[in-house]
């Protein structure tokens, strides 16, 4: 396959990634540092100091840590139960599982909660039928974890469950042959192999919940601005391409820390997401 | 005991990952147009769908803009995976870490960032933009599916055809093709996947003017959801149940008899 042709197919993609991937980019940077007149200028940057920009950062940065967290506590023991079912083989079918809801509109999926999640919604209604308090978490901060959880959650499972699933099951058996517990192996063995997974998945949910702005809008009563909203609206609303780059550059900060994170641990560079 | 308490725990994820579904199923029945009242069943809603031009024309150019840019990208990331793997190293880590970009940025920062190419440029709005854009985030995941296979291939296949006397032309659609082919369709049908379902990036790079279902629901969520949308993502999703449960259960449990035997 090491013929000079094959080199050549890969022309129309580098071509590609440049046109529509790199020079984009290098746009972002060239409206974020200059102003309406085309000057040099760091005030786009420097404008989330502003406190209206940090907050938005703030709460953006907290409840997507959030969110991560309890992906990662919901994932990793369903990615566990589902690689030990695996032995049939039915892993494309798990994946379909959580590919499937795809197809729903992703709006209307989060807007569902939204009638699930009402003061006087399915839930609700549910929990007082059984006598227990109502939950008032609609257009809160609340209800954009939620619905982070919801959006993101095969993020996580997903590169979990693939790590999880190559591990040489002789590798267990021998823990155990040598003493170790359920936990010890678990904490000495399937915990330590599993990490490039986790952090695949960190990454995977943690980038598009810092960054969302649509999920906030549904389920937040469009009340709670993150960081996303603010972008959003400097471009559709306000027109303002300068400070709208600007404040990307700043995101673009916290994606390249985690794409750092991930390139160390994911020393194959392909990827165990999909 | 753990058992059940296994399945206890996956029926529960299931239910949180399908409850919405559920919800959007039951409201395409709700004579109501309010989210949270019931106003009795109808089928109203599925039987105005095929009657409303505006929403039968955001599914004609959703369907369009995910078919085109699927093949289109399958097309330009299965030759640019064959290409990857002959590459020297540096050469391959280079070229994976431009794949890796429109995957791990957030999708703001990319539909942001071609919305800006397309202002620079002058490039006109419309349903090109979307398409060049819906490409751009579905040749990663082509790459992605397709680079398995090629890795799985035995190079010594492709070269016996060759010295068979086979053009390398012949070789490569006789032997290579055939063995990488799973990994171009799964490709495929996650890049419709993907486009279908993408919002955020279509947003920033639409016109005035062409909607997507997507855009056309969001435009609605103000004034209140068409009651037929939910009707229009019913019937997609019931459909793509029947044809997921027809190519892979069926199959399978064949396969299944057949070992048994």
């Amino acid at each position: 396959m090491k013929n000079k042709f094959v080199k050549w197919l890969s022309l129309p993609y580098a071509f590609w990634s440049i046109a529509f991937v790199i020079i984009p980019l290098l746009m972002v940077f060239y409206f974020g540092l200059t102003d309406k007149s085309g000057k040099f200028t760091l005030s786009n940057i420097m404008s989330i100091s502003l406190p209206v920009h940090f907050k938005s950062l703030l709460i953006a940065l907290l409840l997507s840590l959030i969110s991560t967290v309890i992906c990662l506590l919901l994932s990793y023991p369903l990615a566990m139960i589902l690689s030990s079912m695996n032995s049939s083989g039915n892993s494309k079918l798990m994946i379909l599982i959580f590919v499937l809801p795809m197809w729903m509109n992703f709006l209307l999926r989060t807007l569902a909660w939204q009638t699930l999640l009402e003061n006087e919604g399915v839930i609700n209604t549910i929990l007082r039928a059984v006598h227990l308090p109502a939950l008032k978490i609609i257009n809160t901060p609340y209800a954009i974890v939620f619905g982070m959880i919801y959006n993101f959650l095969p993020f996580m499972v997903l590169p979990i469950y693939n790590v999880l699933c190559k591990i040489d099951k002789n590798l267990l058996n021998a823990a155990r042959d040598l003493g170790a517990n359920e936990v010890q192996t678990f904490m000495k063995v399937t915990l330590p192999l599993s990490v490039p997974g986790i952090i695949s998945g960190i990454t995977m949910v943690f980038v598009p919940a810092l960054t969302t702005f649509v999920i906030s809008d549904l389920l937040g009563g469009s009340k709670i601005l993150l960081i996303g909203n603010v972008i959003e609206q400097e471009f559709t609303l306000n027109s303002n391409w300068n400070l709208g780059s600007g404040l990307s550059i700043v995101l673009m900060l916290f994606i390249v820390i985690s794409m750092i994170i991930t390139a160390i641990f994911d020393k194959d560079g392909e990827g165990s997401a999909l | 005991m753990a058992n059940v308490l296994k399945k206890i725990y996956i029926a529960l994820i299931f239910i949180f990952l399908y409850a919405p579904m559920a919800v959007l199923i039951v409201l395409s029945f709700n004579a109501s147009k309010s989210r949270s009242k019931w106003g009795g069943f109808t089928l109203k809603w599925y039987g105005k769908l095929l009657s409303d031009s505006s929403i039968m024309e955001a599914l004609f150019t959703t369907l369009a803009l995910a078919l085109l840019s699927a093949l289109i990208s399958t097309f330009i990331g299965t030759i640019a995976a064959l290409a990857i793997t002959g590459m020297k190293k540096s050469t391959r880590t280079l070229m994976m870490g431009i794949t890796n970009i429109p995957m791990l940025n957030a999708e703001i920062v990319t539909g942001i960032s071609l919305m800006l190419l397309f202002i620079f440029f002058n490039v006109k709005f419309g349903f090109t933009t979307i398409l060049l854009a819906h490409i751009t985030f579905n040749i990663p995941y082509v790459i992605l599916s397709v680079l398995p296979r090629i890795k799985q291939l035995n190079p010594s296949a492709y070269e016996a055809a060759m010295d068979l006397g086979a053009s390398p032309f012949k070789a490569f659609f006789k032997v290579v093709f055939p063995d990488i082919l799973p990994g171009v369709f799964s490709g495929l049908l996650m890049a419709f996947t993907m486009s279908i379902d993408d919002f955020i990036i279509t947003h920033f790079t639409k016109g005035a003017g062409v909607d997507t279902l997507s855009t056309k629901i969001y435009s609605q969520v103000r004034k209140g959801i068409d009651p037929k949308m939910y009707a229009l993502s019913s019937v997609i999703f019931v459909t793509v149940l029947i044809l997921l449960i027809l190519v892979n259960i069926l199959p399978n449990s064949g396969k299944k008899v057949k070992e048994k035997k």
